[in-house]
């Protein structure tokens, strides 16, 4: 699998990390190289096998639906960039 | 006494009871080393106010009778664990700043047992990486040195491999996603010991891979390592899959009796081109075990060479879902905004100078393996390869082996920046022994056997069944005594 100029640009931009135009085409090149080597799994039969969702068979546990933690805002807020009047502040959302 | 600082934990929890030294002796020992040992780039946040505070309670509490076994031990915590009020950024630049109003599980275990911390330690960012360079602090540069170069420590936790090694602390915490604590024992000469998946919780240790990352103890000794997991390990309602089962008395465990165990040899980690003394190392590994009483059983784990193209889709996967949250709005970096910027720029620009080359190249990745198209052709094959490396292991261990014996490594630690040009590739290879162990959720230990013709520490890995740390630990510590592995760096620092 190679990845193009474009899938990079898409890739990244999924990712919500800014390359520059002039990165694309190393970092195509990058990714195209660990996707070759990742192609190795298409050797291996997985006829019939379910995908792994837990290592260790456990059942995870259950607790009572109720509020335990909280409270404290000002611990929550304590290291934000940018907080105002109790909230997470950032740029325009909505024009 | 002299020389505290390069105490065993063992040593120093005896003395400590005989009231032959004291909590803050053995802490201020340790934190002279570490003021003389900037060289070696492993304390990357030194928190000697608190170390001294622990210490005194410690001593206090030794004095009253009522001490566990880490009481007064001074470790250096991995910058990976959230430490309350003391900077923790996973060794990266978008969580600069950042100082939790929390303590992590692991940590607060270990304080609640007395122990001493004396700072945070350098990291690959977000623990990727198998050198410690790719951290916004720079380099961890390991104590050991056969000529002008400086070597890697290995990484991910190459900061407390650096400092173990250097006694500039009596151990250390590691994490561990694809063999982040084995590597860099391995590459300095030190134990280290990553447990089943869910002995230790991961409540307030930076996510990377969270079905893989696991906390665990870097020692100077296989001793060390059980006494210091008995005190991170235990059921963490906090953490959902932490196992709620009993933590035994692993040093208790310690008979060095292996007579009748049967220790599997993979066949399948004989790798092309592997260098001479690392067979050599593995050939005597165990041949040791065998003169101890142990039965050696040819093995097959017939998927291992799938499990680095397995676990480089999904540690990188779940990666791109975990680093979503460092987006400049809670905590950490964030970019100055141009004029007109949104909020699409604000996470672009802040994820771009906030997250180093590897980490961006990784998130990137996991981002293309889980979208739209490519789901099923990666990830979900991926799952399934990863079903198959573990049933490997399971019919090994239904066959009766119990434990089986690796080189830990496929060479001696090599020189900081001679990866420099390689593809990304080479350096996964790091982790090709360490790895399938994170895929399967199993424990692994590196136990120091030898030393390459050059001088450097190499490491032998023994995997153990699930669960059964403390059996695997016995062997390890079997192993520990012929090898009799007992060289030191010689101090440059």
């Amino acid at each position: 699998m190679s990845i193009d100029i474009d899938t990079a640009r898409r890739v990244a931009h999924l990712a919500r990390i800014a390359v520059k135009e002039d990165d694309l085409p190393a970092l195509a090149g990058e990714l195209s190289n660990i996707l070759t080597f990742m192609e190795q799994l298409n050797e291996v039969d997985v006829e019939g096998v379910e995908p792994m969702t837990s290592v260790t068979p456990m059942r995870l546990k259950r607790r009572e639906d109720v509020v335990t933690d909280g409270g404290y805002p000002e611990k929550i807020l304590s290291n934000a960039p940018d907080a105002r009047e109790g909230f997470f502040a950032v740029p325009k959302v909505v024009e | 006494m002299s020389d505290l600082n390069k105490l065993t934990i063992a040593e120093a929890r005896d003395a400590l009871r005989k009231g032959d030294t004291t909590s803050v002796e053995l802490t201020e020992a340790c934190l002279t080393q570490i003021e003389g040992a900037g060289a070696l780039g492993a304390f990357v946040h030194k928190t000697p106010e608190i170390a001294l505070e622990q210490a005194r309670a410690a001593d206090a509490r030794i004095k009253s009778g009522d001490a566990p076994a880490m009481c007064g031990i001074p470790l250096g915590i991995k910058d990976l664990f959230c430490t309350k009020g003391v900077p923790s950024q996973a060794a990266s630049g978008i969580l600069e700043g950042f100082k939790p109003e929390y303590e992590s599980t692991v940590t607060q275990n270990l304080f609640d047992a007395g122990s001493v911390m004396l700072g945070k330690l350098n990291m690959d960012e977000f623990a990727m990486g198998s050198s410690n360079e790719t951290s916004v602090y720079g380099n961890a540069v390991n104590p050991w040195k056969v000529d002008d170069r400086q070597l890697t420590p290995g990484g991910s936790s190459g900061g407390s491999a650096a400092a173990v090694a250097a006694d500039l602390c009596l151990a250390a915490t590691g994490t561990d996603t694809g063999g982040s604590i084995r590597q860099p024992a391995a590459f300095t000469g030190i134990v280290g010991l990553k447990p089943t998946y869910g002995r230790c919780s991961r409540w307030g240790v930076v996510a990377f891979a969270s079905s893989l990352d696991q906390a665990g103890p870097m020692t100077k000794s296989v001793r060390d390592a059980a006494i210091m997991l008995g005190a991170m390990a235990g059921h963490d309602p906090k953490d959902s899959t932490s196992a709620d089962l009993a933590v035994p008395d692993f040093e208790a465990l310690l008979t060095g009796d292996i007579k009748g165990k049967k220790i599997g040899i993979p066949a399948e980690y004989r790798m092309e081109g592997m260098p001479a003394e690392i067979e050599k190392l593995w050939h005597d590994g165990a041949e040791m075990l065998r003169a101890a009483g142990a039965e050696i059983v040819d093995i097959s784990l017939p998927h291992t060479k799938y499990a680095l193209p397995a676990y480089y889709v999904i540690a990188p996967a779940e990666a791109s879902s975990n680093l979503a949250r460092y987006d400049g709005v809670r905590y950490g970096h964030r970019a100055k905004l141009a004029q007109g910027d949104g909020i699409t720029e604000m996470y672009e620009k802040t994820r771009a100078e906030g997250f180093g080359h590897e980490v961006q190249r990784r998130v990137m990745i996991g981002t293309y393996v889980l979208s739209a198209g490519f789901y099923d052709a990666y990830y979900n094959r991926a799952r399934k390869v990863r079903a198959l490396i573990k049933r490997d292991f399971d019919e090994v261990f239904a066959k009766g082996i119990d434990a089986i014996l690796t080189p830990a490594t496929p060479s001696a630690a090599f020189g900081l920046g001679e990866m420099a040009e390689a593809d990304p590739v080479q350096m996964y290879l790091n982790d090709v022994f360490t790895v399938t162990v994170n895929l399967a959720g199993l424990p692994g230990i590196s136990v120091p056997a030898g030393l390459s013709a050059e001088g450097l520490p190499l490491g032998l890995q023994l995997i153990g069944r699930p669960w059964e740390e403390g059996d695997l630990l016995n062997s390890a510590y079997a192993l520990e005594q012929a090898a009799g592995f007992v060289s030191k760096p010689e101090k440059w620092w």
